[in-house]
């Protein structure tokens, strides 16, 4: 039969010599394979001991950012929410009070702002709509295991930045633009 | 022999220790399949159970003792229950020949280091593994499954083929020694005489013969994963399970001592006797000596496993007896050829 490329191969079946046939010099080879690898390095990364290098736009938890006065940037808009394809950012919006003009930049806030952790697929388009720069994807948290799935559903409390100055979290590498 | 109660303490004594030591290796054996395996693919093995996993083996057991015990509906109830115990039976019962040292001398007594010397030793291991085959029918059959069934059949006709050529590799070295007994064929090794020297055809047909045997790799086909979901242990669970595959260990810890008893000198050291240490030293160097080499050996066996394919089942049959056969009976030949010419 002709050969449908040019890139054929024609593999000859060929009978096994004596040394072949006995099996024996095949296995002893093998075995002086087998016996070299275990004098070698190994290759498991020892978890948690050690761990592997994340790359620097690594797409991690996400993080509700505030801006340099401790006022959270978020204004419950939604677009963060459309924007998710597995649908996984659900929100609450607000009315700032008058007392409340260091807590929140806006008149508009988030009561109540949840992504769930086991619908996101870390994606990043949540960061690329938001037109505050208010969530941003971690590069050096990873999502832990939970028992059970309650404890997927991460509210304000775990999501936004901490107030101290001292303790924000540095996202420069992902950012496109700077108000 | 004298029964005397002194006799009777000082044998089941010694078979204590003995079934404890081989149970430990065994439990280890497991331990040391899962790390070596480990090191040749370029990766640790179990290291988290204990430093370097030393408490592996024991958190099997505990998993193993914790799970159901399932009896499949349709299953022969009294041959699901007998198999595993049979195989664990016979893996032990072997253990009771071998000499495991000299003589200690305690008091003005001298203690034989092996449960029973009989004058039939190597026939009588023979016999038992044999016998060994029965546990593994009974779990293919008992399982009211087909591919247990088949890995049962594999199994039997497997260990059936590969029993001949041993047999007469074992004739060649009787030859040679002019006994069964293993304490004897020990006590003809000593002075660096080893009987690999003057056998080493018939050590590499035992050898072979001996994987076959305890069903390791590449004749593993009664329980390979890929091909029969577990063969003949596919449908146990729990303790059952692990009578099962502790067997396995148990039997390639008792190969080891066998073929190192019969081949490698036992517990003797090459040049042991010329230096002048007490008995009771030169005893217990030989019991450790002893123990180096079967666990050489086990390492060999764990070797062989992760390097070879296993063999398909007509390459099996092909092997066992149209390959070791005549090659076995050629060593016979060889071996009463060169003993007339030299007598």
């Amino acid at each position: 039969m002709e050969p449908l490329t040019s890139r054929a191969q024609i593999i000859e079946k060929k009978k096994m010599n004596i040394w072949e046939r006995m099996y024996l010099p095949a296995i002893v080879g093998g075995m002086a394979i087998t016996i070299k690898h275990l004098f070698k390095k190994k290759v498991t990364v020892k978890y948690p001991e050690q761990k592997r290098e994340f790359s620097k736009v690594w797409r991690g938890q996400h993080v509700l950012k505030r801006d340099d006065n401790g006022a959270e940037r978020c204004t419950a808009c939604g677009l963060c929410a459309l924007a998710c394809p597995a649908e996984a950012i659900t929100m609450d919006a607000a009315e700032r009070k008058p007392s409340e003009k260091n807590l929140y930049r806006e008149e508009k806030y988030a009561a109540r702002y949840e992504i769930d952790m086991l619908r996101c697929i870390f994606c990043g388009l949540c960061e690329d709509a938001c037109p505050k720069e208010a969530i941003f994807l971690r590069d050096d948290k990873i999502v832990m295991s939970e028992f059970g799935r309650k404890p997927f559903v991460y509210g304000k409390d775990i999501l936004v930045e901490p107030m101290d100055p001292t303790k924000r979290i540095d996202i420069s590498a992902r950012q496109k633009k700077t108000f | 022999m004298i029964l005397d109660i002194a006799f009777i303490i000082y044998k089941l004594i010694l078979i204590a220790i003995i079934f404890g030591i081989s149970l430990f290796i065994a439990m280890y054996a497991t331990l040391a399949e899962r790390k070596i395996a480990g090191f040749m693919q370029d990766r640790h093995g179990p290291n988290r159970a204990g430093p370097f996993g030393m408490l592996q083996p024991l958190a099997d057991g505990v998993k193993l003792f914790f799970k159901e015990e399932i009896i499949p509906g349709d299953a022969n109830k009294k041959l699901f229950i007998l198999g595993p115990c049979i195989a664990m039976i016979t893996a032990c019962m072997t253990s009771a020949v071998i000499p495991w040292g000299t003589t200690l001398e305690i008091g003005n007594k001298s203690l034989p280091l092996v449960v029973t010397d009989l004058n039939i030793g190597i026939l009588y291991v023979f016999g038992v593994v044999s016998l060994g085959v029965y546990g593994i029918m009974f779990g293919g059959w008992a399982s009211n499954n087909k591919f247990s069934l088949l890995g049962a059949i594999r199994a039997s006709s497997q260990m059936i083929s590969y029993e001949i050529a041993m047999g007469f590799a074992i004739i060649s070295l009787l030859l040679v020694t002019g006994s069964l007994s293993l304490k004897e064929i020990v006590e003809g090794q000593a002075n660096s005489h080893w009987n690999i020297v003057y056998q080493p055809l018939g050590f590499l047909i035992f050898i072979i013969c001996v994987f076959a045997e305890t069903n390791r790799t590449p004749f593993d086909l009664p329980e390979c994963e890929t091909e029969l979901v577990g063969g003949y242990h596919t449908e146990y669970s729990s303790m059952k399970l692990g009578f099962y595959l502790f067997s396995e260990y148990i039997n390639m810890f008792v190969a080891s001592a066998v073929m190192s008893t019969l081949y490698f000198g036992g517990y003797h050291l090459p040049f042991i006797s010329s230096l002048n240490l007490p008995h009771n030293l030169i005893a217990m160097i030989g019991v450790a000596a002893l123990f180096i080499k079967i666990f050489l050996f086990m390492f060999f066996f764990m070797w062989v496993r992760w390097t070879i394919p296993r063999f398909r089942y007509d390459q099996l049959m092909n092997l066992g007896w149209k390959i070791l056969i005549p090659l076995s009976i050629l060593n016979l030949l060889i071996t009463g050829l060169v003993i007339l010419l030299v007598k």
